[in-house]
């Protein structure tokens, strides 16, 4: 298959993984729409074309992890576990009702294909690094991929995790940031300026690559890049539009953490065909 | 005069011993490597030790991640800090998540003398009581606390292990069994006598004053509770209902601490009527002094101990 053969498919699985999330969060009548389908292409390039996973051996020793520090996104995730076959597309569904595996947000226990339990920002990044350390040491090849949000790099336990990757060299880390520029209360420039993340990274000692989250060549393009061998741990900003796919989600903060109605689940639906 | 340890170096003992049995034994520090007794295991197994720097939300949070891969972390740190200040953190990462990742908390207590209240721990029980899936222990002395590590070592849970500054009095044999969840009577009275419930160095003063009212003819039991969390109930359940006359000691605020943990216990399942006194520190800060100078103000001492068993006779 051609490089623009398996973006096509790609992209393809994306529509499917975003009419899913729709679904879901209308089904649970509440949950976080705009982050979600936001990195749905990020997500999808993933776990179709980057990770090292296995749905019928979920806890292979020799799996890539994949640490949600954002965990309000979780049906994107789950969204794509399930297209990828780790549970069966009905089990979405049951996202946020009672005694689903499904939580609100991510709780390893409820669902052991998750690496880790996740929800309270700033402390993905931490526990990517003791991962990706282990590993290292252990001197196994494993891949470790933390996707965060950009609002969550307003805790000081992000920041801290970072030095600790440029300290101990994880060149093994690779964190995606959805760079979509809200987060609950208005815009991150508002609220507290996180300027140029690039910079920012790159001053404390990271590789770093900007994207457009949303363009799955660049995306897939990226993920290449990052497994050509480095000394350091590597950052993709991905810009993304926050609502992507569903125009009247699109960029408006509002949809950080609304369900969709039956009627704007109709509308939304319709533009993801 | 017998020699004086403190427990954190029965910890630094301990954390040794245990990691030259089992490889995935981790240490991590936040620059505190010294004080928390680390300094040998950094340089005895640099590939298992990691220093974080003065950053304790990273420390517990690596230290979940660490074990997310199988391994076993020792994150150290003092207690004001850890949990003191990452308490959502070892919430979230270790205890929902369940991770067996042991959060050891040096400096705590009133114990901790010159530093002053800023540094002396008074809560951390507290904060490690309420969670689900946590363990919690605190060990009375230099051996126990050695025990006590390769112990937790050996478990699957969270846990939190409570250790102090201060040199104190050794009062168990390395002969003593040490187990987890269970409590140990380090002092038999004659029936219907008082029981004294302690944990920390604070117990060898519990011991003075036992032996100095035995001069007066009162009798005490005292039970080191090493751990309380799970409550040894059975033991507790089976002396109160004996005497009916419960003192408990241990230098942490009265709310929330071992006395705390006795007393939701005792309300519900002793079924004959019975008296207790909570002695710690009452909705204070601690301050600067010696040990031996905060204990006589907060009155936490042996003097104190025979006076409240002296009322609690009466």
């Amino acid at each position: 298959m051609d490089k623009k053969e398996v973006v096509n498919l790609l992209n393809l699985q994306a529509k499917k993984i975003r009419q899913n999330i729709i679904k879901m969060i209308h089904e649970a009548k509440s949950g976080h729409t705009a982050g979600s389908l936001g990195m749905t292409d990020v997500f999808t390039a993933l776990y179709f074309s980057f990770l090292n996973v296995n749905p019928k051996k979920p806890k292979d020793p020799d799996r890539d992890y994949l640490i949600l520090s954002n965990g309000h996104i979780c049906p994107g995730l789950y969204a794509t576990l399930a297209a990828r076959g780790f549970f069966k597309e009905q089990e979405l569904f049951t996202l946020r009702k009672f005694e689903s595996g499904l939580q609100g947000h991510p709780h390893r226990e409820s669902l052991p294909e998750l690496e880790t339990t996740s929800g309270p920002l700033g402390s993905g990044l931490s526990q990517a690094c003791g991962i990706a350390l282990s590993l290292k040491r252990d001197k196994k090849n494993n891949k470790v991929v933390c996707l965060m949000s950009d609002g969550e790099h307003d805790e000081g336990n992000t920041w801290e995790a970072i030095m600790f990757a440029h300290k101990y060299h994880l060149d093994n880390l690779l964190v995606i940031v959805d760079r979509n520029r809200i987060q609950i209360d208005g815009n991150t420039e508002q609220i507290m300026p996180l300027g140029s993340l690039r910079e920012k990274y790159l001053s404390f000692g990271w590789g770093v690559i900007d994207i457009n989250g949303n363009d799955m060549q660049e995306i897939v393009n990226a993920l290449q890049r990052a497994t050509i061998e480095r000394e350091k741990p590597l950052a993709i900003i991905a810009h993304t539009t926050p609502g992507k796919g569903v125009k009247f989600m699109e960029h408006d903060y509002n949809w950080h953490g609304r369900a969709p109605n039956e009627e704007e689940t109709k509308r939304a639906l319709e533009l993801l065909k | 005069m017998k020699e004086l340890k403190a427990t954190r170096e029965g910890f630094g003992e301990g954390l040794l011993l245990a990691a030259k049995q089992n490889t995935a034994i981790w240490a991590l520090t936040a620059d505190l490597a010294s004080s928390t007794g680390l300094l040998e295991f950094s340089k005895e197994y640099p590939e298992r030790f990691v220093e974080v720097g003065v950053a304790e939300q990273n420390l517990v949070t690596v230290a979940s991640g660490l074990a997310a891969t199988g391994k076993i972390p020792f994150a150290t740190s003092f207690a004001v800090f850890s949990p003191g200040r990452n308490w959502e953190q070892i919430r979230t990462t270790i205890c929902y998540n369940n991770q067996s990742v042991k959060i050891i908390g040096s400096h705590a207590g009133l114990g901790v003398g010159e530093d002053g209240a800023t540094h002396q721990a008074l809560e951390d029980v507290a904060l490690m009581r309420v969670l689900p899936n946590m363990d919690v222990i605190v060990p009375c002395d230099f051996i126990q606390a050695k025990k006590a590590t390769i112990a937790i070592s050996k478990t699957k849970k969270p846990t939190y292990l409570r250790l102090t500054r201060q040199k104190s009095q050794i009062i168990t044999k390395e002969t003593d069994k040490f187990e987890i969840g269970k409590a140990q009577i380090l002092r038999k009275g004659q029936k219907d006598t008082v029981i004294i419930i302690g944990c920390g160095p604070l117990l060898a003063e519990a011991l003075i004053a036992a032996e100095e009212l035995k001069k007066e003819k009162i009798s005490c039991t005292i039970i080191n509770l090493h751990t309380i969390k799970p409550l040894d109930e059975q033991t507790i359940l089976t002396l109160a209902k004996k005497t009916g006359k419960i003192i408990t000691i241990e230098d942490h605020q009265i709310v929330g601490g071992l006395g705390s943990a006795i007393s939701e216990l005792l309300s519900e399942k002793l079924n004959v009527k019975y008296k207790m006194k909570i002695m710690g520190v009452e909705n204070k800060f601690g301050e600067s002094g010696t040990p031996e100078e905060l204990y006589e103000k907060y009155k936490l001492n042996s003097k104190y101990i025979k006076q409240e068993v002296k009322k609690i006779l009466k």
